[in-house]
């Protein structure tokens, strides 16, 4: 049972990062009708939100300390952060390690200002298209976006620590009233998950609450007559775009620390994503985050030991293997809408 | 002549030449000059040509007639490079036996997956081949290892039992492939004024395989068969009032593109006589999926064009690194050289992915219906602006119907 | 003799009662119109004898044999064609082709792996396909593309696609939906002649009554699920319960 518990906590994060890829996903298929294999490099710019502060941040100047000497015997040379000089070393230092969440800040105006060129330099042309079209064209985008990034960071992942608050551990156990030691979870990963439940909710609340939220899910339901209502749907599409580019983006500079970044993360993520979605079922938001949570948790438990012994392989397959059944008794998913995407 | 209409015949030939003097023309550059590293003329990169070739004219068959896209193709080619090499470890060297097996195997495997897969459509189908195929990888990598040789894969070897060779009197080399006695690693080189030209042996086999399934994917474009598929492709809710099952023609056309792949993985194993479960990933399914894409969806000749064009960035370009840049550019001034070269090193060597994304982007954008698509309709433009609408009229009086697939 | 036979069938989508123990039989070589208000249950009754729905109860009967449970092409393979109000047609090939497709499975059935022969070399299918479009009036645009035609050229296009077949029974649903006065004259004199020159079995699902009366020789009038009436065109005109549940409110 705890080792049962620990693989959901342990699953959550995954999860959350899958559901909140999906969630983008499907909101620029739902309301552009475009397939995005974009997005998953979406994810992966938003890390290196995280690692471009963190570097911006450690920017330093060199002051040369006459009284220590390195192991030549040469006066030590010492790297201090601007950030040190204009706020004192002690705030100074937290800023520093403080970056992955200050990077939150940084990586939406980033986000938003790459999804809303992506959208229209690109994307736009690109509504009418055929679906074969749209994936070349966007693969091909993806691979840029991940050249351009290995050009500039390389091709190793780069450490990104959380601040040293949440780098520990919890019990989570012996709060529930288990064991003491049996069931410890990374505050961080924690933290994600929280951040991914917020996200998640502010987006659903903007598609509830606010006009344009309204707009754009009547969008979703039936694309040709919102268009016919003479809203400038094309305003709307790019923001929509826009929007969705900062969910991945977030998900993904949070996830730093889980997993350093590296460039091809994305496309890591793209394919499970897009598993996620049409488990989910296209068009449905609400299928893409519990099939992303559902999902991840899976994929834990089945790589416990115990799992692993009776079913061997199973922790490699099982998503795959669930999503065929998913697929095979619910024709759209698990909460997909009819004749979405299957001509 | 071959039963087929006059310009399905010219581009049969067209392609049978292009692969037959492949040899010359993909070595344009005499050997030691500095453009000697862009000829693509070596037995390694020509067979891949054509081998990558066949897996995209069966894919095409399935996406480009039927419209159904499967992101799982690769498991196909993966089982029959599997098939192939046991062919190898447990009968003979000899390729023949390796490959018709590979095409059965893949062709069983495919009808299982196709029946369970096209009880869904659109993008639900792609998803499910996806799965199917991500499966047979990570089963090959991890529990079926005894049979996939997990992550290091399987190679003959000298203590394999290969019981008709050894009924026959173990002739031949035990841990190459070949044809009859006929080595596939064999080449013949002809030197001619500083040009080097490499005849290699299990090139023309698998060119002539090519050729004979390039030929098998034509009559099936022009066939009754190919035209009910696709009919699925533009309105298969139609069809079915008009009295078609649909079900068995696409699970046939499933079928066939699985043992088109099922082929080339045979193919791969006569060549380099090894396999690996990388060959099943998703990124090598979503490989044929681009090269069709790229060279033309649901037209003849573009996806051999497509494989080819993906095949030599991935060899050649990445192959130029800065030092070769840097010899290149020596003769302009030191900046400019410099800046030149920078900029080049972008686009090549590690960085090629570059450039394919780049062509990706650009062929969409400007080629729609991919390179053959581009080049028709820049050819129709043409030809409409120079002898106006007249001549369209008594064209479309002579030539067969305008829907049929352009070459 | 009755070629169709509809007898007790009813159907419920959830709290509707589409359809309300409906009879009705359709004699052979006749042309039979079911008209009725919007939601009256027309097209619900059309879709239970091609294999889209099932009734939840009663039989329909077609030259013999039941039509419930078997699929749309099995439907189609027994004799039973179907024009769809909004055009149902094969956008990205030739008219030609368009054509040739419902002929190969009128000759070779619902399945059939022709993989070798050439389909323009398939002479009798090519000739049969060329004079359906003669017949029709769209043998000059055989080679044009489908979706390139006009709205009035597709819907002719679906009935050379269903006449190709030689249906014993040929359903169309609205066929002059949408259609200018003078598409709609066309389209009723094309259906006359049809008929003089086959004596095709025909039911029409029509809104419009200058098509009805122009080429029904026999008349169901559907209203909430039931039929309520059924006569020849003359005595449906002076029937005060029609007039009651249909002309009167919308005809004029």
């Amino acid at each position: 049972m705890d080792a049962i518990l620990l693989q959901i906590l342990n699953g959550l994060d995954k999860g959350s990062a899958y559901a909140l890829i999906a969630l983008g996903l499907t909101l620029i298929f739902g309301t552009l009708g475009v397939v995005n294999f974009a997005h998953g490099a979406l994810f992966m710019i938003g890390a290196f939100c995280a690692v471009v502060l963190a570097r911006i941040m450690n920017y330093s100047r060199v002051v040369i300390d006459e009284t220590r000497t390195d192991f030549l015997g040469n006066p030590m040379k010492i790297e201090v952060p601007y950030l040190h000089d204009w706020f004192g070393p002690a705030t100074g230092q937290t800023m520093i390690e403080w970056s992955v969440p200050l990077a939150i800040l940084f990586s939406i105006p980033v986000m938003w200002f790459v999804g809303y060129a992506m959208e229209r330099g690109l994307i736009r042309h690109f509504y009418k298209r055929p679906h074969a079209d749209q994936i070349l064209v966007t693969f091909g985008l993806a691979i840029v976006l991940q050249e351009i990034v290995k050009h500039f960071f390389g091709a190793n992942p780069i450490q990104t620590p959380a601040p040293p608050a949440f780098s520990g551990s919890f019990d989570v156990g012996a709060m529930l009233g288990f064991d003491p030691n049996v069931i410890i979870y990374p505050y961080w990963r924690l933290i994600y998950f929280a951040f991914a439940a917020v996200i998640i909710g502010a987006v659903f609340a903007f598609l509830q609450f606010t006009t344009f939220g309204m707009v754009v899910r009547a969008g979703m339901a039936d694309r040709e007559t919102v268009g016919l209502l003479g809203i400038d749907i094309d305003k709307r599409f790019t923001t929509m775009f826009a929007i969705a580019a900062c969910v991945a983006g977030l998900a993904g500079v949070m996830y730093a620390p889980i997993n350093a970044p590296n460039y091809h993360m994305g496309m890591d993520f793209l394919v499970l994503s897009f598993v996620v979605v049409v488990v989910g079922g296209m068009g449905s938001l609400a299928g893409a985050v519990l099939a992303g949570f559902m999902l991840g948790i899976l994929e834990s438990i089945a790589s416990m030991a115990q799992v692993i012994e009776y079913l061997p392989g199973i922790n490699q397959i099982v998503i795959y293997l669930v999503a065929i059944i998913i697929l095979l008794t619910r024709p759209r998913g698990l909460l997909g809408r009819k004749g979405v995407m299957e001509e | 002549m071959f039963g087929l209409n006059r310009s399905d015949t010219l581009l049969l030939i067209f392609v049978a030449l292009l692969t037959m003097l492949a040899p010359f023309f993909l070595n344009p550059f005499p050997e030691g000059s500095s453009l000697a590293q862009f000829n693509g003329g070596y037995p390694d990169l020509m067979q891949r040509f054509v081998i990558f070739g066949i897996f995209a004219i069966g894919f095409n068959i399935l996406f480009g007639l039927t419209g159904y896209l499967s992101f799982g193709h690769a498991a196909f080619l993966g089982i029959g490079s599997y098939a192939a090499i046991w062919m190898m470890k447990l009968l003979t060297m000899n390729v023949i036996p390796a490959i018709i097996l590979s095409v059965i195997v893949a062709g069983v495997f495919s009808l299982f997956v196709g029946y369970i897969s096209l009880r869904r459509s659109g993008i639900y189908f792609s998803i499910l081949t996806l799965a199917f195929a991500q499966m047979s990888y990570a089963l090959a990598y991890s529990v079926l290892t005894p049979i996939t040789g997990g992550e290091t894969g399987l190679q003959p070897k000298l203590s394999d039992p290969r019981i008709l060779d050894t009924m026959l009197g173990g002739g031949g080399d035990a841990t190459r492939a070949n044809l009859f006695g006929l080595e596939m690693g064999k080449s013949w080189q002809m030197d001619w004024n500083g040009w080097v030209f490499t005849f290699n042996t299990g090139y023309y086999v698998a060119a002539v395989v090519m050729l004979i399934a390039f030929y098998l994917s034509i009559r099936i474009f022009r066939s009754p068969f190919g035209l009910m598929l696709r009919a699925i492709k533009t309105n298969q809710n139609r069809l079915n009032y008009t009295g078609v099952n649909t079900k068995p023609y696409t699970l046939a056309a499933f079928v066939i593109s699985g043992m088109y792949a099922g082929l080339a993985g045979g193919l791969l194993v006569a060549m380099d006589t090894q396999v690996g479960p990388e060959r099943m990933f998703w990124t090598a399914s979503g490989e044929v999926v681009l090269m069709t894409i790229l060279g033309g969806v649901g037209t003849l000749i573009g996806p051999v064009l497509g494989a080819g064009l993906i095949k030599y960035m991935e060899n050649i370009l990445s192959k130029i690194n800065e030092g070769l840049l840097e010899t290149w550019f020596a003769f302009m001034p030191d900046t400019a050289g410099d800046v030149v070269v920078t900029v080049l090193a972008l686009f090549t060597g590690k960085g090629w992915h570059l450039t394919l994304g780049l062509i990706f982007m650009l062929v969409v954008v400007f080629l729609p219906g991919g390179l053959v698509g581009g080049l028709v309709q820049g050819g129709r433009r043409m030809f409409r602006s120079r002898d106006g609408k007249a001549t369209r009229e008594t064209k479309s009086n002579q030539t067969p119907p305008t829907s049929t697939p352009a070459e | 003799m009755a070629i169709l036979q509809v007898r007790n069938v009813s159907k419920r989508f959830g709290g509707l009662q589409a359809l309300n123990d409906v009879n009705l039989s359709v004699e052979e070589g006749t042309v039979h119109a079911i008209i009725g208000p919007n939601g009256a249950g027309k097209s619900t009754l059309l879709n239970c004898f091609v294999g889209r729905l099932i009734p939840d109860t009663g039989t329909v009967m077609f030259d013999g044999k039941s039509l419930l449970g078997i699929k749309p092409h099995e439907i189609n393979q027994i004799g039973v064609s179907r024009v769809f109000q909004t055009p149902e047609i094969f956008g990205d090939l030739s008219l030609l082709e368009n054509v040739m497709i419902p002929t190969f499975a009128h000759r070779d059935g619902a399945f059939k792996v022709n993989w070798w022969n050439r389909a323009d070399r398939e002479s009798d299918i090519q000739d049969h396909a060329e004079e359906i479009l003669q017949e029709i009036g769209l043998y000059e645009k055989r080679h044009e593309i489908a979706d390139a035609m006009s709205r009035g050229d597709k819907r002719r296009l679906e009935m050379a696609m269903c006449l190709s077949q030689d249906p014993k029974l040929l359903l169309l649903d609205e066929p002059t939906a949408g259609m200018s006065r003078a598409d709609t004259n066309a389209t009723i004199d094309l259906l006359k002649r049809l008929g003089e020159t086959r004596g095709l079995t025909k039911v029409i699902i029509e809104h419009d009554m200058h098509v009805v009366f122009s080429l029904a020789s026999y008349i169901s009038v559907l209203a909430q699920g039931t039929v309520i009436a059924g006569n020849t065109p003359e005595l449906i005109k002076g029937d005060p319960k029609v007039k009651e549940a249909y002309l009167g409110t919308e005809a004029e």
